[in-house]
C-alpha cells in the first residue's frame, strides 16, 4: 500500500477531537494511523485502559466507528465473538456486509499480562482478526504500575527506584516474538513516528489470510515523565537505541527488519533513550552504572539475535 | 407476535434424554448463532452433543472453543453485540470464573442464554450439586429460572431466548438445572419439530448492533452522572420481565399445552406448613407431602422456578394464609443471618400484619443426597417451632454433627 | 444537562458516532503553536503534513482550495502538546505562551 499525504487527507478520521487524552499521548496519532489502514467496514473491540477510558466518557464518544468495550482482559475473546458472529450470520444468509474487518485493541497490561490467555487462545483458534496492542510500557490508566511490558531500569509506582532498587529489575517480555510463536500468518512491531511503515504493515495485518499481530509503541509524556512535544520522537529514539526494533514475521518463521531498523548502521546507546524521561532519572546514578550497562547489553544481544533471524548483517 | 398452533402429538419425537442433552437439544432447535463454551462437569455433555450436531452438519452454528469460561462470556457478549443467537453453558469454579463478564453482559443488555448445571463450589473440589454457584450469580443482573425435570428443561431453553430477546428485557437468562441429579439423568423427553420452535422464537432482531452502518459505541466509561441512571434502565427492564414471561409462556401452551409459572403450588391452598424449595428437590418434597397428606397432615409444597426477578408479590399471596413456610435450600450464605432463598421469601412476607413463621434448611451441600427423611425431619423440626413460637432463623440438615 | 434514564439510549449506547466534537480540549492548552507560512512546505507546494500526522488531536487543518494551501489550527480541541512544531521538519511552527 502507498502511503501518499493527498489519499490520507482524504480519509475520514475514525478517531475525533474532542478525546481526554493526555496532551501529547502517542496513542491517539497510533489510532490515527490505524485508520489509515483500514480497507472497508470495520469493528473494533477495546479493552480497559486509557485509551478506551478517556476516549468514551459518556455521553462522549470519540469513535466514528462501531466500537466495543467489555472489560479489560477480554479483547481477543470479545472480537472472537464478533467475528463468528458474523460469520454465522453470512452463513445464514442475514449478514449484509461483504467483509467487516474486527480489530481489538490492548494497552500493554491488557495484552502482555491480563489478557494474555485470551490473546493466546484467539490466535490459537484462528478467528481472522487484527490484534494491536499499544504499549505505553505500564499500567498508565491506573496511575503507572509495573506491566510485563515495562523496560528493566523503568521506575512506576509498583517498581520504584529507591535506595536498592534501579526500578524494574525484570527484562521485558518478548511478547511479539511469543505470538510469532503461535505461528500466526503475520507479526509485526511498528511505531507512529515511521508512519508510512506503520500504515503499510497494518494494512498486510488486515490483510492476512487468519490472526494478525501489530505490537506498536506508544509513548505516554504524563507516565514517562517527558516532554509532550517528544512523544513522536521518543518513538524514533525507541526504534533507533534497539527498544522497539521494526520488524515483520510471516507464519512464524520468515523474520524481516523492517526498512527503519535496517538502514541503522549501529544502534545509539540506550543512555540516549533514558536521558529523555524522568522515569529513567535515577539510572544515572553511580551505583545503578553496572546495571544500565547490563541493559545496553542485553539490548545488543537482542538486537545481534534479530539481525540473525532476519538475515541481516 | 408470531401466530403459534398446536403442534400435532404425531409431529413431537419422545426420547429418553439426560438433562444436558436436552438441553443441548434446544439450543440446536433455537437456531443459535454462535455457542462460545468451555468443558465442566457436569455440564460437559451439552457443549459435547452440541458439537457432534455441528460435526454432522446439524446446525449452522459457530462454535468457539474457548480457553476459559471468561472467555466464554466475553465471546457471548462480542457475538451478541452484532446481533447474533447466542448461548452458552457452565457450572460452579466455571460460573465462578465467568463473574466479572455477568455482570458486564447483563449490563450492556445482551439477551444471552447460558445453561448452568448446579454444582458447588471449591474447596474442597467437588462435582456434585448445590447451588451455590448460581446463587453467588443473583445479583449479576441475569434472570435465573430453575428447573425440576428434563422436559423443563427443554422447554425452559427455548422459552428463555424469546424472553431475553424480547425489546422489553433484553437480558440474559440463566437456566440452571441441578448437577448429575438431572444433567445426567435419563427422563422422557417430549420434543417438538424444529419448525415449530423457529416459528416460535423466529430470528433475533437486535434493538441496537455493532453495525458499519450505524456507528455507534458501545460499553463507555459511565461516572456519577450517569452510571445510576443505566442501573435504573437496568431495574425497569428486570422489572418487566414477569410480563414477558407470561406471554411467551401463555404462547408456548398454546404450541405444547405445557406451562410451568414463575413458580409451581402442590396442595397448598388448606396446607399449614408449605415446603418452599425448588430444582430437583421440588420433587422429592412432593413425594414427601403426598405421604404426609395420607397421614392427614395439611402440607403443601411451592417449587419456585424465577428465582431472578423474585416473585415476591405473587408468593405472598399464595404463602400468606399458611402457619409456616419451611425452605429447603442447597446453599449456605457464610455470616449472613439466614440463606439467599429464606432471605428472598422472608422479605416476601415481611409486610404482612400476620406473617407465617418461616424456616430455613440448608441440604445437601457438596451433592449430599436429600432422601425424602431429609424433608420429613424438616417439616417435623417447623411443627416444633410452630409449637414453640419461634424458629431459629436457619440450620443445617443432613450433615454428621 | 444530563438527562432522564427514561431519554438516553440503554447500557450507555452512544449512538452518535464522535460526539466527543461538542467537548472542547482547547481550554487544556498553556502554549499555543503558531505556524508561518513562509518556510512551510504544505502551503509552498502540498507536500509534508507531518504536522497533521502526528497531531494526537486532529488539530492542525491542511486545507487545499482552487490550487492553493492553506494553514490552520483548530484551537478548540488544539491541547498546546508541540509535537507539531517538534517534529517539524522546517521550523515553521512555533510555540508561544497562551
Ligand atoms: C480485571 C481488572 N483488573 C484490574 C483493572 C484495573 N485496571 C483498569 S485499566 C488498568 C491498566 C491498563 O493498563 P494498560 O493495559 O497498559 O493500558 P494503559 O492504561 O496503560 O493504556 C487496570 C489495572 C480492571 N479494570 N479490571
Ligand atoms: S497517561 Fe499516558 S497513555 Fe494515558 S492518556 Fe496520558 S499520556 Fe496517554
Ligand atoms: S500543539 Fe499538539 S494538539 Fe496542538 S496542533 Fe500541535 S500537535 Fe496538535
Ligand atoms: S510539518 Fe512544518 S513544514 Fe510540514 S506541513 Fe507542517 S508546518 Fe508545514
Ligand atoms: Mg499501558
Amino acid at each position: 500500500m502507498a502511503v501518499r499525504l493527498k489519499d490520507m487527507l482524504k480519509r475520514e478520521p475514525i478517531l475525533s477531537s474532542g478525546h481526554r487524552m493526555c496532551a501529547g499521548c502517542a496513542a491517539p496519532t497510533v489510532v490515527k494511523l490505524m485508520g489509515m489502514a483500514l480497507r472497508g467496514p470495520t469493528i473494533v473491540c477495546e479493552a480497559t485502559g486509557c485509551l478506551e477510558v478517556a476516549t468514551t466518557i459518556y455521553p462522549f464518544t470519540a469513535w466514528k466507528i462501531p466500537w466495543i468495550h467489555v472489560a479489560f482482559e477480554n479483547a481477543a475473546a470479545v472480537a472472537s465473538g464478533v467475528v463468528e458472529a458474523i460469520n454465522a450470520m453470512r452463513d445464514k444468509g442475514r449478514y449484509k456486509d461483504e467483509q467487516v474487518d474486527v480489530i481489538a485493541i490492548g494497552g500493554d497490561g491488557g495484552t502482555f499480562d491480563i489478557g494474555f490467555g485470551a490473546l493466546s487462545g484467539a490466535l490459537e483458534r484462528g478467528h481472522k482478526f487484527v490484534y494491536m496492542v499499544y504499549d505505553n510500557g505500564a499500567y498508565q490508566n491506573t496511575g503507572i504500575q509495573r506491566s510485563g511490558g515495562t523496560f528493566p531500569g523503568q521506575e512506576t509506582t509498583t517498581s520504584w527506584a529507591g535506595k536498592v532498587e534501579p526500578g524494574k529489575r525484570q527484562r521485558k517480555k518478548p511478547l511479539a516474538e511469543i505470538v510469532a510463536a503461535h505461528k500466526i500468518p503475520y507479526v509485526a512491531t511498528v511505531d507512529p513516528y515511521h508512519y508510512r511503515d506503520f500504515i503499510t504493515k497494518f494494512r498486510k495485518a488486515l490483510e492476512a489470510d487468519g490472526p494478525a499481530f501489530i505490537h506498536a509503541f506508544s509513548p505516554c509524556p504524563r507516565g514517562w515523565r517527558s516532554d509532550t512535544s517528544k512523544s513522536i520522537e521518543l518513538a524514533k529514539l525507541a526504534v533507533e537505541t534497539g527498544l522497539h526494533p521494526l520488524y515483520e514475521v510471516i507464519d512464524g518463521k520468515e523474520w524481516i527488519m523492517s526498512g527503519p531498523s535496517k538502514r541503522l548502521k549501529e544502534l545509539r546507546p540506550v543512555d540516549e533513550y533514558f536521558k529523555t524521561q524522568g522515569q529513567f532519572k535515577h539510572l544515572f546514578k553511580p551505583e545503578w552504572a553496572e546495571f544500565r550497562a547490563w541493559i545496553q547489553e542485553e539490548v545488543l544481544k537482542d538486537w545481534e539475535e534479530l539481525k540473525r533471524k532476519c538475515g541481516v548483517s | 407476535m408470531t401466530v403459534v398452533e398446536r403442534v400435532p402429538t404425531d409431529k413431537v419425537v419422545v426420547e429418553g434424554m439426560t438433562g444436558d442433552a436436552a438441553i443441548a437439544h434446544a439450543l440446536k432447535q433455537c437456531d443459535i448463532d454462535v455457542l462460545a463454551a468451555y468443558p465442566i462437569t457436569p455440564q460437559t455433555i451439552i457443549v459435547e452433543d452440541f458439537q457432534k450436531f455441528v460435526a454432522n452438519g446439524e446446525v449452522k452454528t459457530r462454535v468457539i472453543p474457548v480457553e476459559s469460561e471468561h472467555s466464554a462470556m466475553s465471546a457471548c457478549v462480542g457475538a451478541s453485540a452484532v446481533g447474533a443467537r447466542v448461548a452458552t453453558a457452565t457450572a460452579s469454579a466455571g460460573l465462578a470464573l465467568m463473574w466479572e463478564i455477568l455482570y458486564c453482559a447483563a449490563s450492556m443488555r445482551m439477551p444471552i442464554v447460558l445453561a448452568v448445571a448446579n454444582r458447588a463450589l471449591s474447596a474442597p473440589i467437588n462435582i456434585h450439586n448445590d447451588w451455590s454457584d448460581s446463587y453467588g450469580a443473583r445479583d449479576s443482573g441475569f434472570i435465573q429460572i430453575y428447573c425440576q425435570s428434563c422436559q423443563e428443561a427443554y422447554d425452559t431453553v427455548i422459552m428463555a431466548f424469546k424472553i431475553a430477546e424480547d425489546h422489553d428485557v433484553l437480558l440474559p437468562v440463566m437456566v440452571c438445572i441441578d448437577g448429575f441429579i438431572l444433567s445426567h439423568n435419563v427422563e422422557r423427553v417430549e420434543m417438538l419439530p424444529t419448525e415449530a420452535v423457529q416459528q416460535f422464537l423466529g430470528v433475533r432482531k437486535p434493538a441496537i448492533a455493532l453495525d458499519p452502518d450505524n456507528p455507534v459505541t458501545m460499553g463507555p466509561l459511565a461516572l456519577t452522572d450517569y452510571y445510576f441512571e443505566f442501573k435504573e434502565q437496568q431495574d425497569r427492564a428486570m422489572a418487566r420481565v414477569p410480563e414477558v414471561f407470561e406471554r411467551v409462556e401463555s404462547e408456548f401452551e398454546k404450541m405444547t399445552g405445557r406451562r410451568y409459572g414463575r413458580f409451581e403450588t402442590y396442595r397448598v391452598e388448606d396446607a399449614d406448613i408449605i415446603i418452599f424449595t425448588h430444582s430437583t428437590p421440588g420433587g422429592t418434597a412432593k413425594a414427601v407431602v403426598d405421604a404426609l397428606r395420607e397421614r392427614g397432615e395439611k402440607v403443601g409444597v411451592v417449587r419456585l422456578r424465577m428465582f431472578r426477578p423474585f416473585p415476591a408479590e405473587a408468593l405472598r399471596e399464595v404463602l400468606r394464609n399458611a402457619k409456616a413456610v419451611a425452605v429447603f435450600e442447597k446453599c449456605r450464605s457464610f455470616g449472613a443471618p439466614s440463606n439467599p432463598l429464606a432471605l428472598e421469601v422472608r422479605t416476601a412476607l415481611y409486610d404482612l400484619d400476620e406473617r407465617p413463621l418461616v424456616t430455613d434448611f440448608v441440604i445437601g451441600l457438596g451433592g449430599r443426597d436429600v432422601p425424602p427423611s431429609t424433608i420429613v425431619e424438616g417439616v417435623e423440626k417447623t411443627k416444633e417451632y410452630l409449637k414453640a413460637g419461634r424458629a431459629p432463623l436457619y440450620e443445617t440438615l443432613g450433615v454428621r454433627k | 444537562m444530563s438527562k432522564r434514564f427514561d431519554e438516553i439510549p440503554m447500557a450507555g449506547i452512544i449512538i452518535e458516532p464522535g460526539n466527543a466534537m461538542e467537548y472542547k480540549t482547547g481550554g487544556w492548552r498553556a502554549m499555543r503553536p503558531v505556524h508561518t507560512d513562509e518556510t512551510c512546505l504544505w502551503i509552498k507546494n502540498g507536500t509534508c503534513g507531518l504536522c497533521w500526522i502526528y497531531c494526537p488531536d486532529n488539530a492542525v487543518r491542511l486545507i487545499e482550495e482552487n490550487g492553493k494551501y492553506r494553514y490552520e489550527y483548530d484551537y478548540d480541541y488544539c491541547k498546546g502538546c508541540g509535537i507539531c512544531a517538534n517534529q517539524c521538519p522546517t521550523g515553521s511552527i512555533k510555540m508561544e505562551s497562551e
